[in-house]
């Protein structure tokens, strides 16, 4: 009995999904290219040799060729293949991206709360320094940062972290404060449960399920800052190098190799808004007035 | 509470970020650093000068000595001496500043015209196909790494069809309008000299198109949510139920009501076009505060890297304080509290 009732809601929220997907025709498209690129990256995390070439194989025979069917991206000023060298950064992105919005989602969720939901003095000192945070343009600050702690993916990861989790704090604080009147928590105060036992058991997990959407969005936004920071020269430094430092590097062969810097660039750009896409869908389908 | 209140409430406010604020630029320059000594040198210094620098900033001090001199200094005027151009830091940033500043207005003016138009459209459009071409363009607005609409613009204006110069604020063979803003464009008017004129504004138009296109997207989209919201609320149902025509409906009651929070929105659109100013310059060698960023983190050059950040969180944090004033003055039910 229990069991059937389990498997109707999932029953339920698949149809939701499945009418949310049809709803626009990026939110499939969007998918895919998600799925793709953590999947991709994920299998490249554990064997970097999956795609079996050297990306740093260099070739003088061939430098700057355009876009073929044998280098899909062109090849660069040392006749290296383009799109080899965009396979082995496009991990890099995901790794900064994805710990960077996991990072600033906990600690969002996990300060936002707490001040949330105890409010006086607790929420003025980190609402104090959360504003200081977001006093600064987020760029400027992850540049100061990741120069005072030297280029390389861990610093851009560090620096990129830094900058993130205000905003984050913000909207948990914010969504803690509706949270916070709902009536379960209220019995669970009736009950006699600590504070500190609310806010964990109750409270964050309802925040942690609303914020999701407005994270996954968010990944797109930071793969398009560390690429910023890549183009800087702060990023993963050579020779495997992020999408950033691509572009930053075709830059100078722009007038007669516009594919060096542009692919690359492109792939970004399709990257961030699939995770636009693929946030909106999860706003949509999250939505609670999706289930009446 | 009162306007005046407020204002002095909310200046008073200024003090705790900005201490915080320096406490953080002062950390990033004096512990997170592997090196301070060498980060305020230069990494190419002999060692009389490390030990002049050293000495000056006083860095073998103990730390609270340190913050206090550096504290010290911001107020002196003292931002240190760039380790590269060995200028010092607040003149090198007052040199940079009207050039980056040209360039935001110029890019904040196409923005708001476009943004706001284009918001209206497409929330009156909502969910007719018309509305997709501008969907499609706020959304690629808010995806593209701001470097690679700049490469392109650069490509196909510059390159290809040789209509308009690729980097730089003036050719060669202009000569630079006499200083009073810093601004070619408004220096040059100011003269009366048109070739100038006309000269700076073909430098700065594909550096300003790049840089609104960050800011106009996100204008668009808040342009046009505010307006659905609002075209939800009882009075315009009223109005339209007064048989007024929907012209003056959109315009005159949706619009108005919904452009407050649009306004709110520009104070966010400065910190955008500031962080979008560092590539923009970069790509276009425009010679502001965001190539003066791009240059010293290149060279980790500390002083101006730590002075850029002052500024430019100086500029985010008075920019909200305006926008919060304009917020009260365009909407009478906003309290002061």
């Amino acid at each position: 009995m229990q069991d059937q009732v389990q498997l109707s809601v999932f029953g339920e929220d698949l149809r939701i999904f499945k009418d949310v997907l049809r709803r626009n025709i990026f939110y499939p498209l969007g998918l895919i290219v998600v799925l793709a690129f953590l999947s991709y990256s994920a299998i490249f995390a554990l064997d970097p040799k999956i795609i079996g070439y050297n990306p740093n194989y260099t070739d003088l025979n061939v430098i700057l060729q355009p876009p073929s069917l044998s280098f899909p991206f062109g090849t660069d000023d040392l006749g290296r293949n383009l799109f080899l060298k965009a396979l082995n950064g496009v991990p890099i992105d995901a790794a900064i991206s994805l710990s960077v919005v996991l990072l600033a989602l906990l600690i969002g969720v996990l300060t936002g709360a707490t001040a949330g939901y105890f409010g006086g003095i607790v929420q003025q000192l980190i609402m104090g320094v959360t504003d200081i945070f977001l006093a600064f343009p987020g760029l400027v600050l992850a540049v100061a940062f990741a120069a005072a702690l030297g280029s390389g993916m861990i610093n851009v990861m560090i620096a990129l972290s830094v900058v993130w989790w205000p905003v984050y704090t913000r909207l948990a604080r914010g969504e803690t404060l509706t949270v916070k009147e709902q009536q379960y928590v209220t019995a669970a105060r009736a009950s006699g449960l600590s504070g500190l036992r609310i806010v964990i058991s109750h409270i964050m997990p309802n925040v942690f399920t609303t914020m999701i959407a407005y994270a996954t969005a968010d990944i797109g936004n930071v793969i398009l800052l560390s690429a910023v920071l890549g183009y800087l020269g702060l990023g993963a430094q050579p020779p495997n190098v992020d999408l950033g430092r691509i572009v930053y590097d075709g830059q100078n062969f722009i007038r007669f190799a516009p594919w060096y810097s542009l692919l690359p660039g492109v792939t970004l750009f399709i990257i961030a808004i699939s995770f636009a896409f693929v946030g909106d869908l999860l706003r949509d389908f999250l939505d609670p007035k999706m289930r009446v | 509470m009162g306007l005046v209140t407020y204002v002095i409430k909310r200046l008073l406010l200024i003090i705790p970020t900005f201490l915080g604020v320096t406490l953080l630029t002062f950390i990033i320059s004096h512990v997170v650093v592997s090196n301070p000594v060498l980060a305020w040198a230069g990494e190419k210094s002999s060692a009389s000068t490390i030990a002049a620098i050293a000495a000056q900033y006083h860095l073998n001090d103990p730390l609270y000595l340190q913050y206090y001199y550096y504290m010290a200094g911001l107020f002196r005027g003292d931002w240190g001496i760039s380790a590269t151009t060995h200028l010092p830091v607040l003149s090198q940033i007052e040199n940079f500043f009207p050039a980056t500043l040209e360039l935001s207005i110029a890019a904040l003016i196409i923005s708001v015209i476009i943004g706001i138009p284009m918001g209206v459209l497409s929330a009156m459009w909502n969910g007719r196909k018309l509305d997709y071409p501008i969907k499609a363009l706020y959304s690629s607005g808010i995806a593209s790494p701001p470097f690679l609409l700049a490469l392109l613009l650069q490509l196909l204006f510059s390159y290809y069809f040789n209509l308009l110069p690729s980097s730089g604020r003036l050719d060669p063979t202009s000569a630079v309008p006499r200083f009073v803003t810093g601004m070619y464009t408004v220096d040059a008017l100011l003269e009366g000299n048109l070739p100038v004129f006309l000269d700076a504004v073909r430098h700065l138009i594909l550096p300003a198109i790049t840089l609104a296109f960050l800011t106009f997207a996100i204008i668009t989209r808040i342009t046009r949510s505010s307006m659905l919201e609002t075209m939800e609320k009882d009075f315009v149902r009223t109005a339209k139920a007064k048989g007024l025509p929907s012209r003056t409906v959109t315009y005159k009651y949706v619009l108005r009501n919904a452009l407050t929070s649009t306004i709110t929105i520009i104070g966010l659109a400065v910190q955008f076009l500031l962080s979008g100013a560092i590539v923009v310059e970069t790509v276009f060698f425009w010679p502001g505060i965001g190539l003066y960023t791009t240059t010293a983190t290149l060279a980790l050059d500390f002083p101006s890297i730590m002075g850029v950040t002052v500024v430019f969180t100086l500029v985010v944090v008075f920019t909200n304080l305006v926008t919060d004033l304009a917020y009260g003055a365009l909407d009478p039910r906003v309290s002061y509290d």
